[in-house]
C-alpha cells in the first residue's frame, strides 16, 4: 500500500483527505450513530411501559439477558437455523448446478424456474408455505400425506424449526444455485476431458474436479448467506411467531420480542449488542476461511 | 508396439460433415503430425482417436483391436492438451499420479513412477508445487509427464506448444523430439504450425476441410506436393503461383509460356493434359533467383531485410510475388528487378489444382527424420544440382 495515499497526504498537488472526507464521514455516521445509540440504550433503564424508571442501569440489562434462558435458546436456534439452511442450500445448490449444467431440452426455462423462488419476498413465500403447502387441512403436503394414507402433519406445531428451515432453504437454494452455476460455467472443459482420459468416471470427476473448482464459489455462498440467515425474521414472524414456546425464536426475533412486545428498549439494545458480538465472531472465522480460499 | 489404423472415419455434427472419410495408417514408433488450417478437422480427428468424440462412421483400430466402443481411459492412449488441462488444486505430483490414484495403485508405487517420469522431464524439484506456481514451459512438461506416467501405447498431442512463446517453443520442440527417441513411443501430434510439422514428423498428414490432402515425409511434401493446397500450405513464405500458357508436351516435360513472353520446359509428366488446358506454375520464394537476364520482372513493393536473408515482394502484373534473396542485395523499394528459376524447381498444376508428377524424384524426398541421425546412409551425394537456368 502506498503510504502517501493511505495517510491522505498530498498526491498530485491535492489533499486527498479533503476529498475523501464527505464519503468517509457519511459512512462513519451511518455506522457509528446507530451502534453508539444501541450501546448507549443498552446501559439505560428504558422501558416504555414504565416511563418513570430511567437512568443509568450499569450492567443490569446484560445481567438480565445473560441469565435469561431465552437468550441461550435463541442463540441455539439461530445457529441451528443457519447451519441447516447452509448445509441444505450448499449441498443442494451444488448438485443442482451440476444438473443444470448438463445439456437438455428446455434447459434455459428450467434454469429460470429453478432460480425464481429467490425473487419472492420472504413474507410472501412464508405465507404461501403456511397457507398452501404446510397447512394441516388445505396444504399440498397434507393432501399428499393423505393420498398416501398417512396422517396429515401440522407442520408448525409438531416440527416448527424444521418447517422454518424448509421455507428458508427453499428461498436460498436458488441463490446458491445461481452462484454455483455461474462458477460451473468457468470449469475448463479440457480438465474434465483430461480426467476422463485419466480414467475418472462421473463421480470421480465430481469429487476431484468439479468440487475443488467450486470451492471458492461455495465459500462466497456461505459468507453471503450467513450474513442474511443470522437475521431471519419475516419467515418466523409470519408463520410461528417464534413459537411454540421459544422453539423458533432466534436472536433477531428475541430482540423484537423484548423491544416491541415487552417494550423494554434497554434489554433489547443489550440483545442487539450481543447479536453484534456473535455476528462478529462468526464473521472473523468466515472472512478468514473465505480469504484463504480466494487466495489459492 | 502400437499401431493405429483409421478406415473411412467420418464425423458429422448434425448435418455438417466435418471429417469426410479418412483412411490412415500409423506405424509403430512413428511420429505422425496432423497439420492443416484451423477448422480443417485435425483436432476433431485426434479427439475421435482419443475417444472423447465418437466417430459417426468408420473404424478406429489400435494394435489390431477395434476401439470405437471403448472408453477414452481404456484405449491405452494419453493426451496432452493445448491448455495443458492441469488440475489446479493438485500438486505436480498429484497431477501426474492422478490416473494411478484412480486406478488404486498403492502410494509408494505411484510415487516411484511419478519420480521416474519427473526425472525424464527434469521436474523433480517442482513436484510439490501447484500448477499456478509454474511457468508455461514447466506446465507443459507436467502435462507431458502426466501422459508418460500412464505408459500409453500412443501419445496424442493437441497443439501442445501453441501457448508458449517463440523461444520456449523451439526448446520444447527439441525436447519433444528427444522424448520421442527416449520413450520409443508412437506419437500423434496436431498442429497448425508447419515448422513444428516439418521438424518433428516422420510422417505429415495434411488435412483440409475434413479430407486428407496428402500423407508423406516432410521432404516429400515439400518437394512433391500432390496438389495446389499442399504446395501453398507447406513452406514459408508461401509458394508463388501464376498462370502460364501450355505450349507443348514432350518426354522432357511441359513447355510453358511465362508471363513476359519467354518459355521454359518444366520437367513434369504432361501426358494426361488436355490441349491448351489452363496451367498454373508454382515456385517457392527461396527458389526464385535474382538475375539480370531472368525471364520475369516486376517492381519491388516491400522489402524485408532479415539480415541473412531479404524478402522481396515484387509486383508482377496483378500478382505480388515473394522472393527470398540474399541478405546483401542492394535493391530498394520501387526498383525494377528481373528474376528467374531453375525449371526443375517449378511445379505445374492442372485446371483442377492437381500437381503434374515430376519426372525426377527429389533425392531428399524419401528422407525421414530418422535418416537425419545417420548421415551417409541416405543417398544424398550430389543431391541438389541446380540445373541450367532459364
Amino acid at each position: 500500500m502506498n503510504k502517501t495515499r493511505a495517510s491522505g497526504r498530498t498526491v498530485g498537488g491535492l489533499r486527498t483527505l479533503t476529498l475523501q472526507a464527505p464519503a468517509v464521514t457519511l459512512l462513519m455516521l451511518w455506522m457509528i450513530v446507530p451502534l453508539g445509540m444501541t450501546i448507549w440504550f443498552s446501559f439505560q433503564r428504558y422501558n416504555l411501559l414504565m416511563p418513570d424508571m430511567t437512568g443509568f442501569a450499569g450492567l443490569e440489562n446484560y445481567e438480565y439477558l445473560l441469565t435469561d434462558p431465552a437468550l441461550w435458546s435463541a442463540m441455539g436456534t439461530t445457529l441451528l437455523l443457519v447451519g441447516w439452511v447452509l448445509a441444505i442450500t450448499v449441498v443442494g445448490g451444488t448438485l443442482l448446478a451440476v444438473l443444470f449444467q448438463q445439456e437438455f431440452a428446455g434447459r434455459g426455462i428450467a434454469r429460470v424456474l429453478a432460480i425464481s423462488p429467490f425473487f419472492v419476498m420472504p413474507t410472501v413465500s412464508a405465507l404461501v408455505w403456511k397457507n398452501m403447502m404446510m397447512h394441516p387441512s388445505n396444504g399440498v403436503l397434507a393432501w399428499l400425506a393423505e393420498s398416501l394414507g398417512l396422517p396429515a402433519l401440522d407442520w408448525f406445531s409438531s416440527l416448527p424449526l424444521t418447517s422454518i428451515i424448509i421455507i428458508v432453504s427453499w428461498q436460498w437454494l436458488p441463490f446458491a444455485l445461481l452462484i454455483l452455476l455461474t462458477a460451473m460455467q468457468s470449469l475448463d472443459e479440457d480438465q474434465v476431458e483430461a480426467a476422463r482420459m485419466d480414467g475418472a468416471g462421473p463421480i470421480a470427476i465430481f469429487f476431484f474436479i468439479t468440487l475443488p473448482h467450486l470451492k471458492r464459489a461455495i465459500s462466497v455462498v456461505i459468507m453471503i448467506e450467513m450474513i442474511f440467515l443470522l437475521t431471519i425474521f419475516a419467515e418466523i414472524f409470519v408463520t410461528t411467531s417464534g413459537g411454540p414456546g421459544l422453539a423458533t425464536t432466534n436472536l433477531a426475533y428475541l430482540i423484537y420480542i423484548r423491544a416491541l412486545l415487552d417494550f423494554d428498549v434497554g434489554i433489547a439494545s443489550a440483545g442487539g449488542v450481543i447479536a453484534i458480538i456473535l455476528a462478529n465472531i462468526v464473521a472473523i472465522f468466515l472472512v478468514r476461511m473465505v480469504a484463504k480460499n480466494l487466495e489459492d | 508396439m502400437a499401431t493405429l489404423q483409421l478406415s473411412n472415419i467420418t464425423k458429422r455434427f448434425g448435418d455438417t460433415e466435418v471429417i469426410k472419410g479418412i483412411d490412415l495408417e500409423v506405424n509403430d514408433r512413428e511420429f505422425v503430425v496432423f497439420v492443416g488450417p484451423s477448422g480443417c478437422g485435425k483436432s476433431t480427428l485426434m479427439r475421435m482417436i482419443a475417444g472423447l468424440e465418437s466417430a459417426s462412421e468408420g473404424d478406429i483400430v489400435i494394435d489390431g483391436q477395434r476401439m470405437n466402443d471403448v472408453g477414452p481411459a481404456d484405449r491405452g492412449l494419453a493426451m496432452v492438451f493445448q491448455s495443458y488441462a492441469l488440475y489446479p488444486h493438485m500438486t505436480v505430483e498429484g497431477n501426474m499420479g492422478f490416473s494411478m490414484r484412480l486406478a488404486g495403485v498403492p502410494k509408494e508405487e505411484r510415487r516411484a513412477k511419478v519420480l521416474e517420469a519427473a526425472k525424464i522431464l527434469q521436474l523433480e524439484p517442482l513436484l510439490d508445487r501447484k500448477p499456478k506456481a509454474l511457468s508455461g514451459g514447466q506446465r507443459q512438461r507436467v502435462a507431458i509427464g502426466r501422459a508418460i506416467v500412464r505408459n500409453p501405447s500412443i501419445f496424442l498431442f493437441d497443439e501442445p506448444l501453441s501457448n508458449l512463446d517463440a523461444a520456449l517453443r523451439v526448446q520444447m520442440r527439441i525436447e519433444l523430439a528427444r522424448l520421442h527417441e527416449e520413450l520409443d513411443a508412437t506419437m500423434i501430434y496436431v498442429t497448425h504450425d508447419q515448422i513444428e510439422a516439418m521438424t518433428m514428423a516422420d510422417k505429415i498428414v495434411v488435412l483440409h476441410d475434413g479430407v486428407v490432402e496428402q500423407v508423406g515425409s516432410p521432404m516429400a511434401l515439400y518437394h512433391h506436393p500432390r496438389n495446389r493446397f499442399v504446395a501453398g500450405f507447406i513452406g514459408s513464405p508461401k509458394m508463388n503461383f501464376f498462370a502460364v500458357e501450355q505450349l507443348a508436351v514432350s518426354s522432357d516435360g511441359v513447355v510453358v509460356r511465362l508471363p513476359g513472353g519467354r518459355s521454359c520446359t518444366v520437367p513434369v509428366d504432361g501426358q494426361q493434359l488436355a490441349d491448351a488446358e489452363e496451367l498454373e506454375l508454382g515456385i517457392r520464394p527461396e527458389h526464385l533467383l535474382l538475375d539480370e537476364n531472368g525471364p520475369l520482372s516486376g517492381q519491388i513493393k516491400v522489402l524485408e531485410r532479415l539480415g541473412g536473408q531479404t524478402s522481396l515482394y515484387v509486383q508482377m502484373d496483378e500478382l505480388l510475388i515473394t522472393i527470398m534473396a540474399d541478405g546483401d542485395v542492394a535493391y530498394r523499394v520501387n526498383d525494377t528487378v528481373r528474376f528467374g528459376f531453375s525449371p526443375e524447381r517449378a511445379h505445374l498444376f492442372d485446371a483442377q489444382g492437381i500437381a503434374l508428377e515430376s519426372l525426377t524424384q527429389h533425392p531428399l524426398a524419401g528422407l525421414t527424420r530418422h535418416d537425419n541421425r545417420a548421415p551417409g546412409q541416405a543417398a544424398v551425394h550430389g543431391a541438389v544440382s541446380p540445373g541450367e537456368q532459364v
